[in-house]
């Protein structure tokens, strides 16, 4: 005889309870991991680099490197003499948390203030998976064009921070960047947008004046 | 997208509470989602009919309860159900963007069990 069973129970995938588990980690150890995002080629590890340099030291930083296949991000960040640990998903589309709970375990988590996790270019399949993060950002770039937030609205939305990176190419490029800004606000009423070029420098510091609020 | 592990914690979910309840067979799986979630019932579907063979809930039925997304405008507080569009204009006072009060939701809410 058939039986109704209440259970109002959240579905929380397995990804999610070691998200949860390398949040508590990070905590425990005093760090605030940033979970970057963006396009392949918009300007993650540039961006990454940059905040090492302005940031002279005030934060001890970490970063993990997500990439399908290769050292390329990885080696450029250690020539910084920055902890790292890369990633290889051999094919995975997108980070997940077992693969970042294995790379907490070689960084030097107790010298580590703040932890970028440069997850794989990607603008979808990335906000479907927690890593255990205290932020997460994206960084969309001014070749992409501006209607890039009307098409991938699920990343624009859920992100803490955006970077509009590549600025001092919007002269030469078809890019309007008021209705980038109204595009950006629609989906996202509380978000910080810095408008910066990783080649200039521009707008790099107002952005890494915002980490070091998030980790204080 | 990629919803293959959240099938399977659906699976894990199910089967627990219908252990614990002594039970024989799942018939039915009430689903709870919210249409801003972005899953797909009927990838749920495949990958529930692959991953539940040889277990409790082998054959049971999922049943999707969708919840519409609905918005709380930042700027006049008025609540509306938004177009799909992702860009919302609050009907009131035309401000763009709100708090998303419904339309996330995510859960197993009862079982059809015997």
């Amino acid at each position: 005889m058939p039986t109704q069973l209440p259970i109002v129970e959240q579905i929380l995938s397995a990804n999610d309870l070691i998200a949860l588990e390398n949040r508590n980690l990070l905590d425990e150890h005093g760090v605030v991991a940033v979970n970057v995002m963006a396009s392949p080629g918009a300007g993650k590890t540039s961006t990454i680099l940059r905040a090492i340099e302005a940031l002279g030291g005030r934060l001890r930083v970490g970063v993990i490197e997500g990439d399908v296949a290769g050292r390329v991000d990885a080696d450029k960040v250690a020539e910084t003499g920055t902890p790292v640990v890369q990633i290889n998903t051999g094919g995975g589309c997108h980070l997940d948390a077992p693969q970042v709970r294995s790379a907490l375990q070689q960084l030097p988590l107790d010298e580590i203030d703040l932890l970028f996790i440069e997850n794989v270019g990607n603008l979808v399949c990335p906000t479907g998976f927690a890593l255990g993060e205290r932020v997460n950002m994206m960084i969309a770039s001014v070749p992409e064009g501006h209607d890039k937030p009307l098409k991938y609205p699920g990343m624009f939305s859920v992100v803490d921070a955006l970077v509009l990176n590549k600025v001092d190419l919007m002269p030469y490029l078809d890019f309007d960047a008021e209705a980038f800004r109204t595009a950006v606000r629609a989906l996202n009423a509380n978000a910080p947008l810095f408008e910066v070029s990783c080649k200039t420098g521009e707008g790099i510091g107002k952005w890494v004046e915002w980490l070091i609020q998030q980790c204080s | 997208m990629h919803e293959l592990s959240i099938t399977q914690s659906i699976l894990d979910i199910a089967v627990r509470h219908a252990n614990q309840a002594g039970a024989q067979r799942i018939l039915a799986i009430n689903l709870v989602i919210g249409e801003l979630t972005g899953f797909v019932d009927d990838s749920i579907q495949f990958y529930f009919d692959f991953l539940s063979k040889d277990s409790l809930a082998e054959g049971a039925r999922l049943n999707f309860a969708r919840i519409a997304p609905r918005a709380r405008c930042y700027a006049c507080h008025a609540e509306y159900t938004p177009p799909n569009s992702r860009l919302w204009t609050c009907p009131e006072c035309g401000a763009l963007g709100g708090e998303v009060i419904a339309g996330k939701e995510f859960s197993v809410a009862s079982l059809e069990i015997e």
